[in-house]
């Protein structure tokens, strides 16, 4: 039985394994390869989305989960790339390899929705589960803040 | 000839199928061009001025989170005095054309910074001819200028693409004059990411977004022990899986393993999630042959018995033996290292299909496009020139993506089953199937006299080597790598003997991110903080004591055979007096000396590597519970000239943590053959949590040719952190990773308490 839900707004239907992971949708089904695989474990937020607004390890979330809901990636977190985490990530440079920055933006980006002004400890907490292999974290730090309307 | 050359436009799009007009150049490294024609030239980097003055640019080299794609467009564009807005950056295709493409070495601007500026020069100089020529001006009173031609007197100008077609005409200059620096507009200048919006939208295309037209999925079940094979195989289960559509027997790995895919069975399917849900219904027997006894404590403990017997001398300046003799105190250390994965953000990825003339074409996440093209030529028995590489951006590499495996094993499952095919490793597969960074054990024995200061050094390094790889032959450390970080030992010791010790390899062995300095300066630095309590000095000083007297250092005055990276030592002298700046600096940064709050330590390390010397200072903090955090880092850089300071920062903050990441969690271990670890559980790294409220980044304002930037932040992070350790507990941790040392203490004894000032 297809299983429907938004995906950035598109609605979507797909026949598939109740069990297969939403990324793998994303990425194989419906071609947005902007949300990335790094462990299939829900060890490392390379793949998060938002699932009804909530940061979400796609890899780790069985599609049928998200029946009828809306699913944002990182490619309708902003019209044209233009999110406030978006430009702070750009202005401060924070990528290097970039290819677990859609993961970082989409947690940050959930982050600053739920808490506009998080502290050190809590961008931590928050952004813990998003693991950067090329080392980016301290200008993540900086570009939340900047995000957040602070200094940085 | 200038080792430059300017191609028609029809050979251009004969050697790069792009079509295009315009001033093409293409630059060769070093090889003149025959009289016969151009069968012999290796062009290294296009630079392809368009009559509608947007100015193409040609990257040779592979973006892996260095920022190479913004660094090389910054040399060229500087020197050809180009508008930043209408540089169009394209990457250059795996092809001998472009000279050596290998991205691997922190090479990319070191050994390629005076051709990347030649081609820029080259063209500006053939523009400002093309100008002279068609105002009937003298050409020493014309200027380049922000992507135009401009004679001051007159207030004429030109822009470039009016000036292509005559420029065409006219002969690549034997000699070019280079740009002042002090009017340098790119080079030195922190410009921005060129893939900053790719990158931040989701739209940078990866070795694993690659997606063609029919492609089948594939997830390979290798032998859980390395170098063993498929006895039998029951696909039955396997091929009923939805989505399933072939399952396909690799050919055997190698021996010596090479490049080759290592073997197993294969799940095709029409989607990721189906082909790995394929692999795990499949049934195999393995013959797992000899490496099924490699078991890591073990292997260890030889390691360690070979370091304490007499090695092979490399290198000898001195007596060693008379100095222990005579020495007021000998200390005696053991250091040991583990293997290490790589495990870049994005596991290894590449997809192939065939074409209809018998020629393949791979998309790969890849550091070395050519060293693809020679394993699949020869794996699917083609001519190299028939195996076409499309290079991707890479998810972090570390030299993982130096190795063509993963894109082989793409290429022939495209060949077999006559689809195109995507094979994307899981994190599984990368720990257990990696190319490991090797395991050592070092042995250390220092002389004191009765001031306390070292008169003898002596240095075993025993280790598999990354030979190991290649060569059935290669049954211990190899030259190359006792030359990154034990041969090129600075300090001013009147006696010092290098040795090495042999050891098998039982797993791939490759290179990681600076490589065997990792080990040799873990060790080299530690042992130099021990001396430094051991004679009752503050360690910095002492290190200041260990440099000596400003000196040009070269191993082959004590007889060892020293490559210096491939790089001459007059122009990249291992220089004490630069060492003794970055020891000063990166302390003074640190506020070293300072009173710190109770269980804090200071730690300093300085190491040269990849013809760039870093050094740095890690702060610590032991909780109440005996839980190490390093609270901040301070690393200084001397790599002579830079080209993006910013990229430099970032580079020492990403080695900052990939340094904690080492020092603090990462360890492979093999039991029964078999890797322990699998996923980031099993084989932590830093996570936001444990980063440092700041990595501090000074980069030295040297005036002297660029060195490497990519590695060598690297290997003094473990020792300044183990260091730091040390000073904060009175603990000395001489084995990797610290975390596994640290909490076995803690089993055993409450924490030590109450901090001691750095000194
Ligand atoms: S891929 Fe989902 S958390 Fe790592
Ligand atoms: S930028 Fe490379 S993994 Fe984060």
């Amino acid at each position: 039985m297809a299983i429907e839900f938004t995906l950035n707004g598109e609605p979507q239907s797909h026949d598939v394994d109740p069990q297969m992971p939403l990324l793998w949708v994303i990425r194989d089904i419906a071609g947005l390869t902007g949300t990335k695989y790094g462990c299939g474990k829900a060890l490392c937020g390379s793949c998060t989305v938002h699932v009804d607004g909530n940061p979400v390890r796609s890899c780790a979330f069985p599609v049928s989960a998200a029946a009828g809901m809306s699913v944002t990636t990182i490619e309708g977190l902003s019209a044209n790339g233009d999110h406030p985490v978006q430009e702070a990530w750009r202005e401060l440079n924070v990528p290097q390899c970039g290819y677990c920055q859609s993961g970082q933006i989409m947690t940050a980006a959930a982050l600053l929705e739920r808490n506009p002004n998080p502290s050190e400890a809590e961008i931590a907490t928050a952004m813990s589960g998003n693991i950067c292999r090329c080392g980016t974290y301290t200008r993540i730090r900086k570009a939340i803040y900047r995000a957040a309307g602070g200094e940085s | 000839m200038s080792g430059f050359e300017k191609l028609s436009r029809r050979e251009f799009l004969q050697t790069t199928g792009i079509a295009s007009g315009g001033l093409v150049f293409a630059m060769t490294l070093g090889y003149p061009r025959s009289a016969a024609g151009a069968s012999n030239v290796a062009p290294s980097v296009y630079v392809n001025i368009r009559d509608d003055d947007v100015v193409e640019i040609y990257c040779h080299r592979s973006e892996m989170g260095q920022g190479i794609r913004t660094s090389l467009p910054q040399v060229i564009a500087d020197e050809l005095e180009a508008d930043w807005d209408r540089i169009e950056l394209l990457q250059a295709p795996g092809d001998a054309k472009y000279g050596d493409q290998n991205t691997d070495g922190s090479t990319s601007i070191r050994k390629h910074f005076d051709l990347l500026r030649t081609a820029g020069a080259s063209a500006r100089e053939m523009l400002i001819a093309a100008a002279a020529m068609e105002w009937g001006m003298p050409a020493a009173e014309l200027v380049a200028r922000n992507h135009a031609i401009h004679h001051e007197a007159s207030g004429r100008s030109a822009a470039y693409g009016d000036l292509v077609a005559s420029a065409a005409e006219l002969e690549v200059p034997e000699d070019v004059t280079f740009k002042d620096p002090a009017d340098y507009r790119y080079i030195g200048k922190p410009m921005d990411l060129i893939d900053g919006v790719a990158m931040t939208t989701g739209a940078g295309i990866y070795g694993t977004d690659t997606v063609l037209p029919g492609m089948l999925y594939a997830s390979v079940e290798r032998c859980p022990v390395f170098g063993g094979t498929v006895k039998s195989v029951d696909d039955a289960k396997a091929l009923k899986v939805a989505g399933v559509e072939q399952v396909v027997q690799m050919p055997d790995g190698t021996s010596p393993p090479g490049y080759n895919p290592l073997g197993g069975v294969a799940v095709l399917a029409s989607n990721t999630w189906s082909a790995e849900q394929g692999r795990k219904a499949l049934a195999i027997e393995w013959e797992t042959g000899l490496n099924a006894e490699y078991d890591s404590a073990s292997y260890r403990q030889q390691l360690v018995d070979t370091s304490h017997k007499e090695g092979k001398t490399v290198m000898n300046r001195g007596d060693v033996n008379a100095a222990f003799g005579t020495a007021d105190r000998v200390i005696e250390a053991d250091y040991y290292a583990p293997h290490l994965s790589h495990a870049p953000m994005e596991p290894p990825a590449a997809s192939a299909m065939m074409h209809e003339d018998g020629s393949v074409e791979i998309w790969a996440a890849t550091q070395d496009p050519q060293s693809i093209q020679g394993t699949v030529a020869a794996l699917l028995g083609i001519d190299k020139t028939q195996v076409k590489i499309n290079v991707t951006l890479l998810g972090g590499a570390f030299g993982r993506k130096s190795k063509a495996d993963f894109s082989a094993e793409a290429a022939w499952l495209a060949k077999k089953t006559g689809k195109p095919v995507k094979v994307s490793w899981s994190r599984e597969d990368d720990i257990r199937h990696g190319y490991y960074h090797t395991v050592s054990a070092q042995y250390l024995k220092g002389a004191l006299d009765d001031e306390g200061n070292t008169t003898a050094w002596l240095h075993r390094s025993v280790f598999p080597s990354i030979g190991s790889t290649f060569s059935a032959e290669a049954t211990g450390p190899a030259n190359f790598e006792l030359g990154l970080g034990m041969i090129d030992n600075p300090y001013a010791v009147p006696n010092m003997r290098l040795e090495s010790g042999d050891a098998k390899a039982h797993v791939r062995i490759g290179w990681l991110r600076s490589v065997c300095n990792i080990y040799h300066a873990f060790a080299v630095c530690s042992f130099a903080d021990e001396l430094a309590h051991e004679a009752a000095a503050d360690p910095r000083d002492y290190l200041l004591r260990l440099a000596g007297s400003p000196r040009k250092v070269n191993p082959a005055d004590d007889g060892a055979e020293y490559s210096n990276y491939g790089q001459s030592l007059d122009v990249h002298p291992i220089d004490t007096a630069r060492y003794a700046a970055v020891i000063r600096k990166v302390s003074d940064m640190a506020g070293w000396g300072r009173n710190l709050p109770d269980g804090h330590g200071l730690g300093i390390s300085v190491h040269r590597s990849f013809l760039s010397t870093v050094g740095a200072v890690a702060e610590v903090r032991v909780d109440g519970e005996g839980k190490l955090h390093v609270e901040e880092l301070w690393i200084a850089i001397d790599a002579g000239l830079v080209v993006n300071p910013d990229r430099v920062a970032a580079q020492m903050e990403g080695a900052g943590i990939f340094g904690m990441s080492l020092a603090l969690h990462g360890e492979i271990t093999a039991k029964d053959g078999v890797i322990e670890q699998g996923n980031y559980d099993t084989y932590p790294v830093i996570r936001m949590s444990e980063a440092p409220k700041a990595i501090n980044v000074h980069i030295m304002d040297v005036d002297a040719p660029p060195g490497g930037v990519g590695e060598p932040g690297v290997p003094p992070v473990a020792p300044a952190i183990v260091n730091a350790y040390f000073a904060a507990t009175g603990k000395r941790v001489r084995e990797l990773p610290l975390k596994k040392a640290a909490s076995a203490w803690l089993l055993q004894c409450a924490p030590s308490t109450g901090g001691r000032s750095s000194a």
